[in-house]
């Protein structure tokens, strides 16, 4: 009986990766073709999108979803970390009984309200005190910046909270401060949780769609500015799919295999990154 | 322990089995497929709703998927009837037969605070191209032109290229948004935007501005006086079944266009 349950759950380890498999395959196999036919620097660094005239070049959607997801880190990560250090050390048990469960009530706000929030409030006020169409990289950004909260928070509370007892009663005695023991001692020693709270964020400002495309908007130019429009890859794909026929259909699941990749490097690089620190 | 896991088992296979049964063999024998425009979409719902009510042996089924897709669920037999909302239908959709059960006008729009009233084609051309970029140069206050488009595939946008670009290229510089509603929104809210919908939907949030000297409403575009509107078409392949012929005839009837008249579109009689 136990050999037999065990083989169940090997079984069903192997059909999730199975599933991604499936997945990787159907993308490939509908979206390569296109980027043999059009050529692979044409599709990837071709800056004119013009799917019914037979110009397939996804360079602006590749650094419009660069420019977002790293806008939201570099507003979301200072502000989620501090969030969690402050919730993890110094909150009195009352605050964090209110605060926590808050921030944890953002991941549960459909993404739609958000862009919609964006759209409404953001926007508007980028548009009449910065300039620019409004729906651009920074709206997208602090929008992005808010959606991964939850996740950077969460992640990283659970890493400071498990770093020992004995690492912050050791710095305090030898003379040390709050402050330095914090940035010295803890938050070092949970660097790794950290990161991985960051990644998980990460994952989820590249592969987020109904916010962005509702606040972006999606223009196809190459950006110059935080203030430009642009349009992601995820959004390239969702915003053309229900039209999309023959070889644009086909450009749609090359974007794909771009994304494909693109969270793959992201991935690497930041699990390197993380490694070489540590 | 053993027992429990077993008993779990045995009833998840069960219970799928139950699920999966009776979806399976309830099926209509009488199912009529529409698909395609999405502009076109929420009227044909209406439409079969209607339909069914007085002929409870039939069932309609509408799906979207936009003109493209209707023009290949059509020539590939997936739907009854492909709806397609295009100024000119393509080369491929040659081979099928096609009816005009309605038009819809395109209205262009501006935000409420814009000066501006009236765009000439020559102007409306040079907005969306990129030529003009400031709205002074049309009446209007010094402010850069914010162009708003539909994205790649859309009825309405193809139809709007022809009429309006012809075989210019849209402005780089241009926002897409992907529905009527949010084009809407999207110039709503910022006061040196231009984009354009389906004349139905334009409501206070947003101005319309004449084009031609014509002011964009469905009487003008029936009267053949206000020049940008496109044919909604259902396309069918070959023989068509009785019942599909009769649902056709349905939507033509005096009753169904005088209902989509009341909707906003533009009635073919």
């Amino acid at each position: 009986m136990d050999r037999l349950i065990s083989k169940l759950l090997f079984l069903a380890a192997c059909s999730s990766t199975a599933v991604l498999a499936l997945i990787a395959l159907f993308i490939f196999k509908e979206g390569v073709p296109i980027m043999a036919k059009s050529g692979l620097g044409n599709f990837l660094f071709g800056s004119n999108w013009a799917p019914l005239q037979g110009q397939f070049g996804i360079f602006p959607f590749i650094l419009g979803s660069l420019w977002i997801t790293f806008g939201s880190l570099v507003l979301g990560v200072p502000l989620g970390v501090s969030c969690a250090v402050y919730l993890a050390e110094f909150a009195p048990k009352k605050w964090v009984n209110v605060l926590k469960p808050a921030i944890e009530l953002l991941a549960g706000i459909p993404s739609v309200v958000y862009g919609f929030m964006g759209v409404m409030w953001l926007a508007p006020l980028i548009r009449n005190n910065l300039g620019g169409p409004g729906l651009s990289i920074l709206a997208a950004s602090c929008v992005l910046a808010i959606m991964i909260l939850p996740t950077i928070v969460g992640v990283s509370i659970d890493a400071i909270q498990a770093v020992p007892r004995n690492y912050k009663e050791g710095s305090l005695a030898l003379g040390a401060t709050e402050w330095q023991t914090m940035w010295r001692v803890i938050l070092p020693a949970a660097r790794s949780g950290i990161l991985a709270g960051v990644i998980l964020g990460m994952g989820r400002a590249v592969g987020e769609t109904m916010a962005v495309i509702m606040i972006s908007g999606n223009a196809t130019a190459i950006p110059h500015s935080m203030l430009d429009s642009v349009r992601t890859l995820t959004a390239n794909i969702a915003i053309e799919m229900g039209y999309a026929v023959g070889d644009h259909r086909q450009a749609l699941f090359g974007t794909g295999v771009v994304l494909f990749f693109f969270i793959m490097i992201l991935n690497i690089v930041a699990l390197r990154f993380a490694r070489a620190k540590s | 322990m053993r027992r429990n896991t077993l008993s779990v088992v045995v009833l998840v296979i069960c219970g799928s089995l139950l699920a999966s049964g009776p979806g399976c063999s309830r099926k209509h024998h009488n199912i009529i497929t529409l698909a395609g425009s999405t502009a076109f979409q929420p009227f044909a719902e209406k439409l079969a709703e209607r339909y069914q009510a007085e002929h409870k042996d039939i069932h309609i089924n509408v799906q979207g998927g936009g003109s493209a897709v209707g023009i290949q669920s059509a020539l590939a037999g997936n739907a009854d009837i492909g709806m397609a909302d295009l100024l000119e239908l393509p080369d491929e959709a040659k081979a099928l037969n096609s009816v005009t059960v309605a038009r819809d006008g395109i209205a262009i729009i501006v935000n409420p605070q814009n000066q501006v009233r009236a765009l000439s084609p020559t102007q409306t051309h040079d907005i969306f191209v990129g030529r003009i970029t400031n709205w002074k140069d049309v009446g209007g206050n010094d402010a850069a032109v914010r162009v708003i488009s539909r994205e790649e595939g859309s009825g309405t946008r193809s139809s709007f290229d022809k009429l309006v670009l012809g075989a210019d290229r849209l402005v780089s510089a241009a926002l897409f948004q992907n529905s009527n509603g949010t084009v809407r929104e999207a110039v709503a809210s910022d006061p040196s935007a231009i984009g354009y919908l389906s004349i139905g939907l334009v409501n206070d949030r947003v101005k319309p501005v004449s084009y031609d000297g014509v002011t964009p409403s469905n009487e003008n575009v029936k009267m053949g006086q206000y020049p940008l509107a496109r044919p909604i078409f259902f396309l069918t392949k070959g023989q068509v079944a009785p019942m599909v012929r009769a649902f056709i005839d349905y939507v033509l009837s005096d009753e169904a266009q005088g209902i989509l008249e009341e909707e906003g579109l533009i009635a073919v009689k």
